[in-house]
Parts: C-alpha cells; structure tokens; sequence
C-alpha cells in the first residue's frame, strides 16, 4: 500500500511577481543603480547585478560568513541583509580594499602567510578581520580566534588566518605561538630548520 | 635509522626554487577577489538562472508535476522534470565517469522514480535567481511514496564482498596463517567495535555550472565546480553527444572541493541541459542543504581483533569493515588494507563488504576508505599496548615493519621510524605519565596524550602538460588539472620556472581548461607527482629544442654538448663541465628568429619498475587534549604532525595542507556526523548551523615536521603528494588522548561530550 505525499507550495495563491525596482548602492566609494526585485539580498544584488563577485556565498543563511561586507567599517553577513536597505550606507567589499597589483596590508599577510587554500573563504575572513580591526578591542591570540569564529574555512587555514591577522593587529610585533614548520632534510634525522 | 631504497636523483640545477617555501603565485587574485569560481564568470548575451527542487521523499514515485501553474509567472522560461527532458544516451556507460564506481550512475530527471531523499526532480529556469527560487517554491508535485530502508545496521545480513570496479579500489589483504587460534592462545588481547556515521564533504564554495551559450552550432563555454574539468567533459560528451569544441569545460579556481567534485555532480547535467534546450546561456547554484544530496563519506561498523605475545609483538590482527553503498552503485574504499601495510603479523584476517541502503551513493572524501579504518585501526593498536604493558609509542617502534607485508614487496621509502623520533622529540613524548588519568594542567583539567601513525598511496596517474616559450622570454605551461587549494599553481610554476633555470616572475602556469593537455582529477595527492613530471616533461622538450638552436648559433660555446651535459640555471643554458661555456636564454631566442618555442610533456606510472614496490606515505602525529570532567568538553590543545612524503616541492603550501588534514581529523574526531532519520530517509543536519565543522577558536598549536625521503621509484620527481597524507593519525591520537586523559575508550566518532560523561 503506497501512501500519497504532496509537495504544497510556500504559497497558494498564483504570484503575481512585484516588478523590479530601482535601488542605489554605494558601493566601494561608488553610487549605483540597479533594478532589483525588492527581496534581494546585498549579497546576490552584489554577485549577480554589480559584478563584484568577490564577496561569496556559502549558505546564504549567515552561518559561514563567506559573504562578509564592511557597511560604514562595519562587518555584516551580506547574505542576511535586503539590499534596498542598504542605500545611503557605504558598503565596502573585499574589491574597495585593495587589487591584485595593489593589496592592503591585510590581504599581504594572507598570502605572506599562506591564510587560505582555496581561497572561497578568503574575501569573508578578510573584511571580518578587517572590521575586527575597526572595532579596536581585540588583542590577544584567543580574542582574535574567538572574534574570527564567524567565518568558516573548511580548508583549515586557522592558524595561518590567525597569524596574518596578528600581525597586521599588532603591526608585525606580534609573536603567535600556533605551531612552527620543522624539515628534516633526506641526508640526516636531525632537525636542521626551523622557520 | 632510515630506509632509502631510492637512487640519489639527478640535481642538475641550483637555481632552485623546488623546495622553497615561495607564496602562492594564485594568492593576490584570491585575496582581492579577483579570482572567478563556476558561479561568478560573465556570459554573453543574458544569462537565465536554473533553480533545483529535490524530492521531500525517500523512496516512491513522482505522480503528477503541476508546471502549468509555474509556467504562468511571467519571466519563468521552463520548468524541466523526468515529464519533458528528452532521453539522451541509453546507455549506463555514457553516465559514467572516470572515477564512477561499480553499478547504474544516477541520471537526472530520468524517470519519476525516486531512489533517496532530497533527489533532485526539477529544474525551474527563469530571467532571474530571485524569480527562479521563488517559482520553485511554489512548484507542486505529488508522489507516491513507497517504504524506504535507510537503517544500515538492519541490513547487516545481507552484506556482499566489495566487487572491485572503481580506480584505485584495493580489495582486502589475503588472509595469513590461523587467525582464530593465535588470538586464542595470545596472553595479550583485545577486540573492538568502531562506528562513525555518514559525513559531508562540504566545500566553502557550493557546486554550481554557469554555462555560456556562444550562439554558434552547440558551443559551450561551461564553468564548472569540478576537481577535474577533462572528466566532466567527457560525461557531457557522451551524454549529450558533443564534440571536445562544443562541451569546453573550465574551471579556474575550485573553492574546495575534499572529494565531492572527483564526479560530475547533477547541476552541470542540469545547466548543460537547460542550456541546450534553451539555446541560452543558463546558471545552477546548488544551496547548501543541496550539498547533502550527492555523495558522503559512508557510515561505516568496523571490528578488530588485535593480540601480541608477552614481548609486544603483535601475533593476531584482525580487521573486518562494513560500508553502506546505495542501491545503484558500489561505492568501494580501501579500508582496512592499511592496517595490514603498517603492521607485521603471522596471522591477520581481513574483511570488507558492503550494504546497500535507500541513500545516494557514498563519495570519496578526504583520505578516503584511510580516514576511516586508520580511526579504528589505530585506536585499537593504542588499547592493545596498554595490555601488554608498553608505551603506545614503543609498542608502535616494536612492530614497525621494513617491508609491506600485505603484498610482500619492499617500501620505495619509508621514514616513519624518524617521524616517529622527530614528532616525540618536538612534542616532549618523554615527560608523558604512562598511567591513564594522571596528568592534569594547573587549572585542574585532565590532560591527556596520545599518538598515532598513519599511512597513504603514493600513486601517480597519466598527465600531459603543454611548454611555450615566447620571444620575449615568457614561459606559460598549462594542463588540464585542478587547484583545490593544494598549491598547483605555485608548484607548477616553480617546477617549470626550475627546469629551464627561469625566474618565477617570468613563468605563468595555467590550468583547469579542457583546451589544455589533459589531466587527471586532483585527488588521490597524485596531482603534484603526475602533473608535476609532465610538466617537468614539456620544458625538458623546449629545452632540448633550444640548446638545439643554440649549437646552431655562430661559433657557439655550446657546441658539441649533450643535453644531459647541459644545465639551465639563471636564464642560462651553461655546460656542466665548464660553466663559462654559457648562452642566454634571451639570445638564443633572438638569433633564432622564432616567435615561439613549444613542446609537448607527458608522464605515468612506470609499472616495470613500480610493481615491485610498495609506494607509500607516512606521518606520525602527537596530540594532547585536556578535558573538563564536569562538562565533558575537549579541547585539543597542541598537535605534532610529522609527515615522511618524498620530496616537499613547497614547504609553504604543503605545510597549509597538513594543517588543514590535522583540522580535519580533529573535525572527524569530534564533530562531524550528518544524522540521519530512518523515518523519514533523511539527513537532517543539512545546514552550516547543524553539520558542525571547526571555527577559529578550536584549533591550537599545530606544529608540522616534514621528515624529506629520496624516492625516484615512486615519482620521477621524487614527490608522493600530502593532500591526504595529514588527515590520517589524526582522528586516532585524540581519541588515544582522550584515553589518557580519562581513561574512557570512545569508538563511536564524534567524540561529543555526551560519551565522555
Ligand atoms: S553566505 Fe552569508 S553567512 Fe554564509
Ligand atoms: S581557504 Fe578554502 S575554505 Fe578557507
């Protein structure tokens, strides 16, 4: 005996789709313009209408923090925000912080010290650190894991992640105690570097 | 006390960059988000985006699919379902991949039939995401639903061996001597069940396909998630009968990927698809609760039986596993070979089989099949030392074994004896209490110790790569292979930069382009090994061509020297006996008035002189964890990785690969478990909130130790790669410090608080 399931629709009644309107963001010292239907996330008008496909989506549910913005210096999940609020804001993305022929001392220390993998969660551990920075009231090693814990790397990166942003925390003075990198060369079994 | 078996290779350059910890040539395009993944490339013309609708339903039959009532909202371009996508190939083997198991591949919107929960039965495409999402959640579709299985302990009886079929699969280990009887009459013993459940890949960046209609016949340009763009072409072509021209797949950047993109996943059947009915350009994202719905590693019961003699060698070891598999393929891994490989016994037993259940297929992930009997394996060896009265690490060094005595066969290299000896020197070994629960930290926390080894394939598959050197002195190498994270870029560039003694600036490497020579998928960490003597290959072909057209110039100093003879070092080709004797790479291209020199490389496995060998890598790892008895928490405080792979091509990027192994090990350790619901055949974790993975503040020190090994058998370039290789011992040495600390064995993974109180 088979049982019937029915797959009901989040709504009943036939949509009427509400038309498209025009939102203005301010986005890396730039106003624009963009036809939008009204429920759409900062992070897809973004990705999907500006092009600035630097900020990520990796849940689009604000649990892993890929899509990470800085709205006026502060850090925000892009993915649980509706753009048209965010007019008259300014919105800075991992693109308004530096390029690749130009990066900020924040993204130097990411590839300095090796802070990513695949580098999805890269641009969202970035403007987090970033707005960590602006917030001014993390020091210490354990603050910075604790405050950086809103951004997923499944990559493993943490440790690295923890570096870069200590260092450039503490304007390369900081000594994080996260583990060295020993090799033992082919010709002995004695240590020989240690970096 | 080291083994090396391997001849010393040949170093003919000093201008070296192999080996040197050089950051990612690929870092400021990831930092600055400049670097484009599947989703984010432009197309010509409008684009249209595809949303998915997966079955509420575990097992049953699709009965009616209300599209009409969708197609109304204007905007919606098309709903696809098993009701109007043509049949394109008949055949099972057009659906398969080239790392598709044993068995019948899963085909999208095939039929009404559904085979596991969350199955993907619609595609609804319209003008924008927004009006694609929200049309697919009003989409209404009955079924009929039959009863499901999802319960892999109620279908223990009908377990089957593992029939061979999938790449890579090693069947069991013969059995050895009587088994039974020796771990009767052993004076040391234990037997143990392990159990950990179904886990999920999930990668940062989620599958997704943006496919480019170019307008012109069925061309495609399809930007794919994938860890390996040639085998996704091939799937389309033979699916949708394309030509190499019409089906280009590209994939520049993966935002991870741990096994999941080895296979074509459903959305690129699904936009290509869409793209070819439409005839327009058409983009899939999966969501993250999609990322459930396709592949896992399987929920897996082990059993091991491990006995020695009053010395502490080890006389009995059993290991005997059972997977789930789906109902249409047989996901296979190499499970409980390794324990057999890193431990000498007179009589072992081995076992592995499979069940089939109503779920998708299980995937590789991680260090597949590794991950999961080393867990068990390891565990096991810990609690045996304990018995016979040994310190786990000496119980380990007592049965070390030189040879691999599953297939009787030499090691190329194995220095795990100075992992071992490194890792405890680094980690302070020798301070350690012998006595469970007898260490504690000055807040009073229970402190634990534990150590664990642990052991991958070292294996090299086909790779071509192809050399270019323009006029102006530019060298750009591509191929078609991957970069998941693991540092291709960089270290294609160094091996190429290296072999023609170019500086790195003046050296592109390219990948991820079906256009490209072909590659295999990245996983397996063959990638380094295979594609690295490929491209190694192409620029010893311009450089032979260019010593060539160097000995043709005007009283050359070069002449009369063979290319063995030659060394390429600081944009110079220079004879080895007499340096001076030297021509710049620069005026030999000048007087030769070409505009380019190209060749092309090759390289695979060399089975006259590999079958002789056993080909592996290994690490030993050290942890120390301290747990809050009131609480039951667990906090991996300091970990030791040291990992014997060959030769480190970067110290830099091999280093973030073993830290990223150790993260997941202590993830498989302690946190992942996707729960699944045998009422309703359903993973029910399927978000980032639920399906726990390590943030920031978890992870400690992690010390890495590479402990170098010359191997020329198992790698033309003396590499085994460390993709894998930092995920295993992991997993086992916390729960064998959780054992010291608290005198609790725990073989269910995770180690959740519960299990401890
Ligand atoms: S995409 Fe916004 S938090 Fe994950
Ligand atoms: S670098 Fe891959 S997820 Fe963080």
């Amino acid at each position: 005996m088979s049982l019937q399931f029915i797959q009901e629709p989040l709504d009943k009644t036939a949509p009427r789709v509400v038309p498209a309107q025009s939102v203005t963001l301010n986005v890396n010292g730039q106003d624009r313009t963009i036809q939008i239907a009204p429920w759409t996330s900062l992070l897809d008008a973004l990705r999907e209408y500006l092009d600035l496909t630097g900020t990520k989506k990796g849940c689009d549910h604000g649990q892993c923090g890929a899509c990470t913005v800085l709205v006026d210096g502060k850090r925000i999940n892009s993915c649980l925000a509706l753009a048209t609020v965010y007019q008259g804001k300014k919105i800075q993305t991992i693109e308004g912080l530096g390029t690749e022929d130009n990066l900020s001392p924040l993204q130097q220390a990411f590839v300095d010290h090796d802070a990513f993998q695949c580098g999805y969660c890269t641009p969202g551990q970035i403007c987090s650190a970033q707005g960590l920075i602006n917030e001014g009231r993390c020091k210490t090693e354990d603050e910075v894991r604790e405050h950086m814990s809103g951004n997923l790397c499944r990559c493993g990166a943490y440790t690295n992640i923890l570096s870069a942003v200590m260092e450039v925390l503490h304007d390369g003075e900081a000594v994080v105690d996260n583990g060295v990198l020993i090799t033992v060369p082919v010709a002995s079994t004695k240590a020989s570097s240690v970096e | 006390m080291s083994q090396t078996i391997a001849t010393p290779p040949t170093v003919r350059l000093d201008s070296d960059v192999i080996g040197k910890p050089i950051n990612r040539t690929d870092g400021p395009a990831k930092v600055s988000g400049a670097a484009k993944y599947a989703a984010e490339f432009g197309v010509t013309g409008p684009l249209w985006y595809g949303y998915i609708v997966n079955s509420p339903v575990a097992k049953g039959k699709i009965t009616k699919i209300h599209a009409d009532e969708v197609l109304a909202i204007p905007g919606v371009q098309q709903v696809f379902s098993h009701e109007n996508v043509p049949s394109f190939a008949w055949f099972d083997r057009s659906y398969k991949d080239d790392v598709a198991p044993g068995g019948s591949p899963f085909r999208p919107l095939h039929e009404p039939e559904i085979m596991f929960s969350l199955q993907p039965v619609a595609l609804v495409v319209a003008d924008t995401f927004e009006l694609a999402r929200y049309a697919a959640s009003v989409l209404r579709i009955e079924y009929e639903v039959e009863k499901h299985n999802t319960d892999l302990e109620s279908v223990i009886d009908e377990a089957y061996d593992a029939p061979k079929g999938k790449t890579g699969f090693m069947p069991p280990p013969k059995p050895k001597g009587d088994m039974d009887k020796a771990y009767q009459e052993a004076p040391h013993k234990i037997a143990g069940e392990y159990i950990h459940h179904a886990q999920h890949q999930n990668p940062m960046e989620m599958f997704a396909t943006t496919v480019d209609w170019l307008g012109d016949g069925k061309k495609m340009k399809i930007y794919d998630k994938t860890q390996g763009a040639p085998n996704v072409q091939q799937y389309l072509m033979k699916i949708f009968s394309l030509s190499s021209d019409e089906a280009r797949v590209i994939s520049k950047f993966t935002g991870g990927g741990f096994g999941s993109g080895l296979r074509p996943q459903y959305q690129v059947f699904l936009a290509v698809m869409a793209a070819l009915e439409l005839e327009h350009s058409v983009r899939v994202v999966m969501t993250r609760t999609q990322m459930f719905s396709f592949g896992h590693r399987p929920h897996t019961l082990q059993k091991l039986r491990i006995a020695s003699d009053d010395l502490g060698h080890i006389q009995a070891l059993e290991h005997k596993a059972l997977a789930e598999t789906s109902q249409f393929e047989n996901a296979t891994e190499t499970v409980v070979n390794w324990t057999g490989i890193l431990y000498n016994s007179p009589n072992t037993n081995f076992d592995y089989q499979l069940s089939k259940i109503d779920v998708f297929t299980p995937l590789d992930m991680r260090a597949p099949g590794a991950a999961t009997g080393n867990f068990a394996s390891e565990s096991a060896i810990d609690e045996l030392s304990y018995k016979a009265g040994k310190d786990p690490l000496d119980f380990r060094l007592l049965n070390y074994t030189y040879s691999d005595p599953t297939e009787n066969k030499p090691f190329t290299s194995k220095r795990l004896d100075d992992c071992y000896h490194e890792g405890a020197a680094r980690f302070g070994w020798d301070q350690r209490n012998p006595e469970p629960r007898s260490m504690r930290d000055e807040k009073g926390m229970l402190v634990g110790w534990g150590v664990a080894a642990g052991c991958w394939d070292a294996s090299m598959q086909k790779a071509a790569a192809k050399a270019v050197l323009s006029a102006d002195g530019h060298l750009t190498v591509s191929s078609a292979t991957n970069d998941q994270g693991a540092g291709t870029y960089v270290i294609m560039t160094q091996m190429a930069a290296q072999t023609l003694g170019l500086p790195m600036q003046q050296v592109t490497f390219s990948l991820g382009d079906t256009n490209m020579p072909a590659a295999p998928v990245q996983g397996g960490s063959w990638t380094a090994n295979s594609v690295g003597a490929a491209v190694k290959d192409a620029c010893q072909e311009v450089g032979k061509k260019l010593l060539k057209l160097a000995q043709k110039m005007d009283d050359s100093p070069l002449a009369g020297v063979d290319f063995e003879d030659a060394q390429f070092v600081d944009g110079h080709i220079r004879a080895n006996e007499d340096i001076t004797r030297s021509v710049a790479i620069a005026d030999i291209l000048a007087a030769s008035g070409e505009d380019k020199i190209e060749a092309d490389g090759k390289a695979g496995p060399n089975p006259i002189n590999q079958l002789k060998y056993s080909m592996h890598s290994h690490n030993a790892v050290f942890v120390e964890v301290k747990v809050d008895e009131d609480l039951g928490t667990i906090h991996v405080t300091r970990v030791v990785n040291a990992v014997a792979a060959g030769r480190i091509m970067n110290p830099k990027t091999a280093r973030s690969q073993v830290l990223g192994g150790t993260v997941w090990g202590l993830s498989m350790a302690m946190m992942e478990e996707t729960y699944l619901n045998n009422e309703l055949g359903r993973y029910m974790n399927h978000n980032y909130a639920e399906y726990h993975i390590p943030v920031n503040a978890d992870i400690h020190k992690i010390d890495v130790i590479f402990v170098e090994e010359e191997d020329d058998i198992a790698s033309p370039i003396g590499v085994k790669g460390v993709g894998e290789i930092g995920m295993l011992g992991v997993t086992a040495a916390i729960a064998n410090a959780v054992y010291h600390a608290t005198g609790k064995r725990v073989r269910e993974l995770p180690l959740t608080s519960d299990k401890l109180l």
